[in-house]
């Protein structure tokens, strides 16, 4: 019973509710009022937009000694999760068999290993400064918090899933990425869409300046 | 509800757009917008974090914009605002923050803190939690026409003074001139000499230009204090003194939120878009250099570098005409490590220089720019920003460092060449 519900009805509604409610927080952010600069240009808009939204990935040279280790902890976590969300085989095997109908070459188990060992330490470095510096602990809310261990959770769950013989760890790793995708919308998880519009706007801001940022 | 806090919640509210969401959507807290501003930096503060000074407008999002806001007032659990939220925010925001934006740049998901906090700051000023020396000064320029009480008659006496030393005539409601000078009040009261090297330069150019007895001020302190209303007033009398001369381009002049108020701002507080080119002075001179009509001569051997102004460079674009201006009349100029759109602030601009609570705060926080000045062992520094200059000035007496401030403007009169005309 509980098998069918996670890898049924709730699969599908938790999907629903990730679709849905990313479609709304972004049509929200496009379709809210803007406003228009009456200002003369120096450049153009649509470049610094494009521009910022690539050069943000790389810090400014000033800048990167002091921000070392959440930028390279960052890096860590999110091409980790990203290798592992795409390229682990049993993802690729379940987007082509549920979702996609196609499929690609996974990465060797090696290869998973080391990116999945990235996304963990990267996690874990992250929330670590969260928690022990001043300005982390300050400024952090309670949905930085969630956010991140239950990232962690579905993480730790994945790799319990590859134990063959324990049929219940993939309904559990499944169930906590239906609880992840439920959450996703309505929490600071939307930065993995929305910062694309942040820095377009921020660039635009800048190109029309002529500030190369 | 307060009437304060009701006010400040409509300027939030109104403040409110596509951009400010996207912000908040996007920012998971990391925090990295501390390291690039002075005021943590120089403090370890961790309250004078950038995104931090943002909180009455991220928890006005949170409350009336996010899913769970939303949710949480339905079931009537939200947490109200109130006004302590905005009250215990007016030192953060008005004594810890200059305005500088070096915490945009470094944003990885592209916040513009620095025009979130400004839309802050708009709302505290409505709401009358701004510091009394920042609405003595938006006082006096509202009612006297200059924060600093600077009236015409000064502006006269300043003119008598420059044509004295200069030996040129000061031209004054010249209508149908080609530029509108302005000036702002520390060049009118602290640094005269940057009229006396406009009227040498243009006249060495045959530039044609005024100053106007109706539009003679560019400092804005509307918005210093972050009040669009007094900031669209201030513009306004600048754009009815242009268009009562026929002039086709007014010049900002060397301060640096002056030339926000009116080449970026200006339009958008008034409503509409100039019938007048705005230029800032280091551009018309860069244009002047390269058309041929502006030549120097010599060059100066001491040690020199320049600060950049954050609203002029960082914020308004204009960081190669500097360096093209200087690179001729200078053999051994320097550059700071951090420099151009990733320099450090001095720590006066956003009306900081004008706020007396925060005399203490900004000397702390100019403990970044000395060590920048230090470590490059100049004799002189050059910029291009009179309330930097003055900043600085006091800065380097008060750390005892004989160090003097250079105008630009003022080393490029010292410079020209025969006339080529």
């Amino acid at each position: 019973m509980i098998a069918y519900l996670i890898d049924g009805p709730l699969w599908y509604f938790s999907l629903a509710v990730f679709c849905i409610g990313v479609l709304w927080h972004l049509a929200r952010i496009i379709f809210t009022r803007g406003r228009t600069d009456l200002s003369v240009a120096r450049g153009s808009a649509g470049g610094g937009a494009i521009r910022n939204v690539f050069s943000r990935f790389i810090p400014h040279r000033e800048i990167a000694s002091q921000i070392g280790l959440p930028v390279v902890a960052g890096y860590m976590f999110h091409l980790g999760l990203f290798a592992v969300l795409f390229f682990a085989a049993p993802h690729v095997i379940f987007l082509e068999e549920n979702l996609l109908g196609f499929g690609w070459t996974p990465m060797p188990h090696w290869a998973f290993i080391v990116a999945s060992q990235f996304a963990f330490f990267g996690l874990i470095l992250l929330w670590l400064r969260r928690m022990l510096t001043s300005v982390g602990r300050l400024i952090s809310t309670t949905d930085d918090h969630v956010a991140a261990i239950l990232t962690f959770v579905v993480m730790l769950t994945g790799c319990l899933a590859l134990l063959k013989g324990f049929p219940e760890l993939r309904l559990l790793h499944r169930f906590t990425v239906e609880l992840l995708l439920i959450y996703f919308p309505f929490s600071c998880l939307m930065h993995t869409f929305t910062f694309i519009p942040s820095r377009a706007f921020t660039g635009a801001w800048f190109g029309r300046r002529g500030i190369d940022a | 509800m307060t009437e304060r806090l009701e006010k400040g919640l409509q300027v939030l509210r109104a403040e409110m757009d596509k951009k400010v969401m996207s912000f908040f959507s996007s920012c998971v807290n990391c925090g990295i917008c501390a390291e690039s501003c002075l005021f943590y930096t120089e403090t370890g503060d961790p309250r004078y974090t950038p995104i931090y000074k943002t909180e009455p407008m991220r928890k006005l999002w949170k409350n009336e914009y996010s899913f769970w806001g939303k949710l949480k007032s339905k079931l009537g659990m939200s947490e109200s605002m109130t006004e302590a939220d905005l009250s215990d925010w007016e030192e953060l925001v008005y004594d810890g923050c200059s305005m500088c934006g070096r915490c945009s740049m470094v944003c990885p998901v592209g916040v513009d803190i620095s025009m979130v906090i400004f839309k802050v700051k708009h709302a505290l000023a409505v709401a009358g939690f701004s510091p009394e020396g920042l609405v003595g000064a938006t006082q006096r320029a509202v009612d006297i026409g200059s924060p600093m009480g600077i009236t015409m008659k000064a502006v006269l006496a300043t003119i008598k003074h420059a044509e004295a030393n200069t030996g040129l005539k000061i031209p004054l409601d010249v209508e149908g001139a080609d530029y509108l000078a302005l000036l702002s009040s520390n060049e009118i009261a602290l640094y005269p000499e940057y009229l006396e090297s406009l009227a040498k330069i243009f006249d060495h150019a045959g530039v044609s230009w005024t100053l106007s007895s109706d539009a003679y001020e560019a400092t804005n302190s509307g918005l210093q204090i972050g009040n669009k209303a007094i900031a669209g007033q201030l513009v306004q009398r600048v754009v009815d003194g242009a268009a009562k001369l026929k002039v086709k381009n007014v010049i900002s002049p060397e301060c640096g939120h002056a030339y926000t108020a009116l080449r970026w701002e200006g339009p958008n507080f008034v409503g509409k878009a100039y019938p007048f080119r705005v230029v800032h002075i280091l551009e018309l001179l860069d244009e002047l250099q390269a058309q041929g009509k502006l030549k120097t001569t010599g060059m100066e051997t001491d040690r020199l570098t320049f600060h950049d102004p954050c609203s002029i460079v960082r914020r308004g674009g204009v960081q190669a005409q500097p360096r093209n201006l200087l690179r001729p009349i200078t053999q051994n100029f320097v550059e700071m490590t951090d420099h151009g759109s990733m320099n450090w602030c001095c720590g006066g601009g956003g009306g900081v220089s004008s706020n007396e609570r925060a005399e203490g705060l900004k000397h702390t926080a100019f403990n970044r720019k000395k060590s920048q000045i230090e470590e490059i062992k100049v004799d002189a520094v050059v910029t291009a920003c009179s309330n930097c200059r003055m900043v600085m000035e006091e800065g380097l007496e008060f750390n005892e460092m004989d160090i003097p401030l250079l105008g630009l403007t003022e080393l490029i009169a010292e410079h020209l060449a025969e006339k080529p005309h």
